[in-house]
């Protein structure tokens, strides 16, 4: 649920709150009404879920699909799926989110589940499933009980078997670190998932998103992890086998590259002169514009 | 909660070999209008459970589910029809869930099953 957060410091508050808070808590009814009521949270949401739909690669037929959005919070991602026409059942841990989401007449049906205990779904019934910014809090230890990789296990064991052979689950997330995105990574392997990370926008900040692709089944052709959007030649592609290692140095160069340096505006004559028309125009008392205007100075000044 | 979500419930308490399916114990349920799609029946038949649909579409007052189904039968306009009411239109508003081995009651409020496990059941 973090898909709101629009700069690198806002999201490492919210990854740093978020570590020691539990869902079923964090999302009371106060912040569960903050969530939804923020044109711009739903707009992201949306945007998010739009994509995680398209990687979702449905065959297009116009067939309805049964799908699952698990983490569906208020529902908003499951908006985008009945848009699309598509059926689903919406899984979360937080009450006050579902009564958001009962509120606001969602057509799918919901569940209070918490998804670290295994989803309670029969065997292979579902036709995809999709997770809007919500895996990441199963690394959490909230309780004395928790343990997160028997959740991991728990959750992703329970995803394969409930999953249609072929079937695909995307996860978008916001890893708190590379370890931890290894650990999601893992687990999902070891429940026999194919596939791998896909990462939209990587030299972007602000707009990067990461989405774990996952294929039911054994690895094949039909099975590749497509390619991010906004990469260069796909050098950045996040293939499990061989592009990994790559990405993550990008990612890493990418992170800790100086802010400065990436906002170097020229302030040269043309800039000033423009801005003065723009001064101008707005009714202030500007100087004339003259050769002297926004000249070198000599260094020692 | 539809039928369409009941068939596909399974009770996961540790140590259940068998969770399916959940009997419904029906305090209040509604019926509300869905856009008919054949299509999306005819790719969801083969994933029902009829016995169990037929059984929940009882409690819930519903018999007009035939007992035995064959796929020839989804040409049948009048058959579908009967299917997507009974799978789509069919909603269990408050009571509950129970697993069918332990016994486990799951509430059923407003809709929304709470299909939380108790630390020892995990």
């Amino acid at each position: 649920m973090l898909g709101f957060l629009a700069t690198e410091k806002e999201r490492e508050r919210w990854v740093q709150d978020q570590s020691y808070k539990h869902p079923q808590i964090f999302y009371n009814d106060t912040e569960a009404r903050k969530y939804t009521s923020s044109s711009r949270i739903v707009d992201i949401q949306a945007k998010l879920s739009e994509r995680a739909l398209e990687l979702l690669a449905l065959p297009e037929d116009g067939v309805p699909r049964f799908l699952l959005d698990i983490g569906c919070g208020s529902g908003l991602s499951g908006e985008t799926l009945s848009e699309n026409g598509h059926q689903w059942i919406g899984l979360d841990i937080s009450q006050s989110m579902l009564s958001v989401a009962l509120e606001r007449e969602v057509e799918g049906d919901l569940l209070l589940t918490d998804m670290g205990q295994g989803l309670a779904m029969r065997t292979g019934v579902i036709d995809g499933a999709i997770s809007i910014s919500a895996v990441q809090w199963l690394c959490n230890a909230d309780k004395s009980c928790h343990n997160p990789r028997l959740r991991l296990k728990a959750f992703f064991g329970s995803l394969y078997r409930c999953l249609a052979r072929g079937a695909k689950a995307v996860f978008q997330m916001y890893p708190e670190s590379l370890a931890q995105r290894e650990l999601i990574l893992g687990f999902a392997m070891r429940a026999g998932f194919a596939g791998g990370v896909v990462v939209d926008y990587p030299h972007s900040s602000k707009s990067r998103k990461e989405y774990l692709v996952l294929t039911c089944g054994p690895p094949s052709v039909s099975t590749t992890v497509p390619t991010g959007k906004g990469e260069e030649g796909g050098s950045s592609s996040d293939d499990e086998s061989s592009g990994d290692e790559d990405n993550h140095t990008v990612s890493i160069s990418d992170r800790h590259r100086p802010r400065k340096k990436m906002k170097v505006s020229k302030k040269d004559r043309k800039w000033v002169l423009k801005k003065k028309e723009q001064m101008r125009k707005k009714g202030n008392i500007v100087p004339p514009d003259t050769k002297y205007t926004a000249r070198k100075r000599k260094t020692r000044f | 909660m539809r039928l369409l979500t009941h068939n596909m419930l399974s009770s996961n308490i540790k140590g259940v070999t068998n969770g399916f399916p959940l009997l419904i114990e029906a305090e209040k349920f509604i019926e509300k209008t869905v856009d008919f799609n054949p299509d999306f029946l005819k790719n969801m038949y083969p994933k029902i459970e009829w016995k169990a649909l037929v059984s929940a579409a009882t409690s819930m007052g519903y018999n007009q589910l035939p007992e035995e189904v064959e796929p020839s039968m989804l040409e049948s306009e009048e058959f579908l029809k009967k299917f997507h009411h009974a799978l789509l239109e069919l909603h269990l508003e408050e009571g509950a869930l129970i697993c069918p081995e332990t016994g486990r009651r799951f509430a059923v409020i407003k809709g929304i099953p709470n299909m939380l496990l108790h630390e020892d059941e995990v």
